[in-house]
């Protein structure tokens, strides 16, 4: 039972992980219309940020704050110099060029850092188990990324909803035309954008750090799987990602714990099984 | 519009066609391998336009289409208890490609746009998690296999040789078989639906037959190239179902240009040199090709075949 319940809550914390890793990326879709394969890579980055800062003694909880910083400012100058002209460009050249940033990527990490396998220790003052129900104690690590995760998603739905930038935005995601007849400029929505997913695909890969290795390739695992999340939650939609996070996050958890002969199938019966149910997205208002 | 290379272009074809056939009296075996890369880089990169040149869907599957084709062999041999007559592995191969690409296609079809580029990487990727995380195909590390029996059999000193004109030989086939296809009404329809799809809805074809039907067959080319690349290299691994192989083979088809028939022949042969030269001048291959797509994304608007019309 208590192993069933751990399993649970590390399902949980996946998919919030994913969350914070596909709600970029389909905002992105949304408002951009731009398809980002390196959007993993994003994530790789950001767990390589947090293990070189941590070498270097700097405490995780800066490192944290360094690679939403950073993240912020990387996004926005990877859109001024290259989204921003992706846009016009068919998907065919979308896929391309974003997945030559991949490459260049995996060579500037390979240059300044290395190609090896790392290990971030979890900080010590989070070191410990918390008793959570009877004779069942949960990492304390796991539970404070669990709800700086929700934090994160709170934070970002009152902004989307509730401020008048999120209007814009939803209002972009919507109908670009329309933002140009209001006199917003769509070009500053669009970096707002982008750099607020780098940031928060880099902030994920920071949080993930102590929980993983840190190596190469892992942000592609999590890129397949965030676009699970993007088809099965409906483009553009920040509820519906959330959801289909939560939701991918169990099921890979699951799925691997109690039916190891099929790895990490399950997540893509699922997917199947909502093409065939609701093509555009379990959570679409189409 | 689909252009084909011209009288002149095909001459020409068939002029490069009779050099490459002629590497073993002049090249060192090494380059007669990589020849044959190049070339099974090429029937890769062809199956791919008949998705993307001439229907318009852009798949991120189709890297594990290939890799099925490579795994029949490995399959198969599995099966029987020792190496399958080539005449039942090629046909094999392009079975258990051609049926996954039926299943990804029937569902991945049901989306467009960028929905259908993120679901067929997502179900390329389960079919390589398939064969990465299960030991159904011997494991990530990848498996030697024994090559399929030709007709007779061939002596190690010859098989570089024979490899590439067999490889040359299936190019041609696969070739010669989408010109024609191409000048059938199947072929139409399927520029018809790149051009304007509502047009062709509207006109009274079933579109969504029509590119599942264009799906399967470009799967099992894939298949059959990989199939030939199982049976070049005798070893095979998860690797070749990975999705980075769909990229490279629509940088293939983009550096060829799309509007082109044969633009992917030339545009597999182009990458192959990239990568090796890449090879040669610095440890740093990622580098190289990062690079190459830039550029060619950015500057080579119409690929390597010219300009369509």
């Amino acid at each position: 039972m208590t192993g069933f319940l751990a399993q649970i809550l590390n399902g949980v914390q996946y998919g919030l992980l994913l969350f914070l890793i596909s709600s970029g990326l389909t905002l992105i879709f949304g408002v951009m219309g731009v398809i980002n394969l390196a959007h993993g890579s994003l994530f790789m980055i950001g767990a390589y940020l947090a293990y070189v800062l941590t070498a270097a003694s700097v405490p995780l909880w800066a490192a944290l704050l360094a690679a939403i910083a950073g993240g912020a400012v990387f996004g926005a100058i990877l859109e001024r110099i290259l989204f921003r002209h992706f846009r016009t460009r068919e998907h065919l050249d979308q896929v391309l060029l974003t997945f030559a940033l991949i490459l260049l990527f995996e060579e500037a990490r390979a240059f300044l850092i290395d190609n090896q396998y790392h290990s971030v220790p979890v900080p010590a003052a989070l070191d410990f188990s918390v008793p959570v129900v009877g004779d069942f104690a949960y990492s304390a690590y796991r539970l404070a990324v669990l709800a700086a995760c929700l934090g994160v998603a709170g934070l970002m739905v009152l902004f989307v909803e509730r401020t008048r930038v999120g209007a814009a935005i939803r209002a972009a995601a919507e109908n670009p035309e329309m933002v140009a007849a209001l006199g917003l400029d769509s070009r500053r929505i669009h970096t707002l954008v982008f750099a607020a997913g780098t940031a928060l695909a880099m902030l994920a890969g920071a949080l993930a750090a102590p929980l993983q290795s840190v190596y190469p390739g892992m942000g592609d695992g999590f890129l397949i799987l965030s676009f699970v999340v993007v088809v099965i939650g409906g483009l553009g939609s920040i509820g519906g990602a959330f959801w289909a996070a939560l939701l991918i996050g169990l099921i890979d958890t699951m799925g691997k714990a109690y039916v190891p002969g099929l790895a990490g199938l399950a997540v893509f019966a699922m997917m199947a099984l909502v093409l065939l149910w609701r093509p555009t997205g379990l959570f679409s208002r189409a | 519009m689909m252009t084909s290379a011209g009288l002149r272009g095909n001459l020409l074809l068939a002029l490069g066609s009779a050099v490459v056939a002629s590497m073993p009296l002049w090249a060192m075996p090494y380059h007669v391998q990589l020849a044959s890369t190049a070339l099974i880089g090429g029937m890769f990169a062809l199956s791919l336009q008949l998705l993307v040149g001439a229907t318009g869907l852009v798949s991120l599957a189709h890297g594990a289409f290939f890799g099925l084709g490579s795994y029949a062999v490995y399959l198969l041999s599995k099966a029987l208890g020792g190496a399958p007559s080539v005449f039942l592995s090629l046909p094999g191969a392009m079975l258990l490609a051609g049926t996954a690409a039926a299943m990804v296609g029937a569902l991945a079809l049901r989306t467009q746009g960028f929905f259908f580029l993120m679901t067929t990487l997502a179900f390329g990727q389960m079919l390589f998690f398939l064969f990465h995380d299960t030991p159904i195909g011997g494991g990530m590390d990848g498996v030697f296999i024994p090559r399929p029996d030709l007709i007779w059999p061939v002596p190690k000193a010859w098989r570089a040789p024979v490899f590439l004109w067999l490889n040359l030989g299936v190019l041609a086939a696969m070739y010669a078989g989408l010109w024609a296809l191409m000048r059938t009404m199947f072929g139409h329809a399927l520029l018809g639906i790149r051009a304007n799809e509502a047009r062709m809805r509207a006109m009274g074809h079933d579109v969504q037959r029509l590119k599942l039907a264009a799906f399967i067959t470009a799967g099992a080319l894939a298949g059959a190239a990989g199939h030939m690349a199982a049976l070049t290299d005798a070893f095979v691994s998860p690797e070749l179902l990975g999705w980075h192989r769909s990229a490279e083979a629509l940088l293939m088809v983009l550096l060829g240009g799309i509007g082109a028939l044969h633009g992917p022949i030339l545009g597999a042969i182009a990458l192959t040199v990239i990568q090796e030269l890449g090879h040669l001048i610095t440890e740093r291959q990622k580098l190289v090709e990062g690079l190459a797509i830039l550029l060619a994304v950015l500057l080579l608007r119409h690929g390597l075949a010219g300009r369509s019309k």
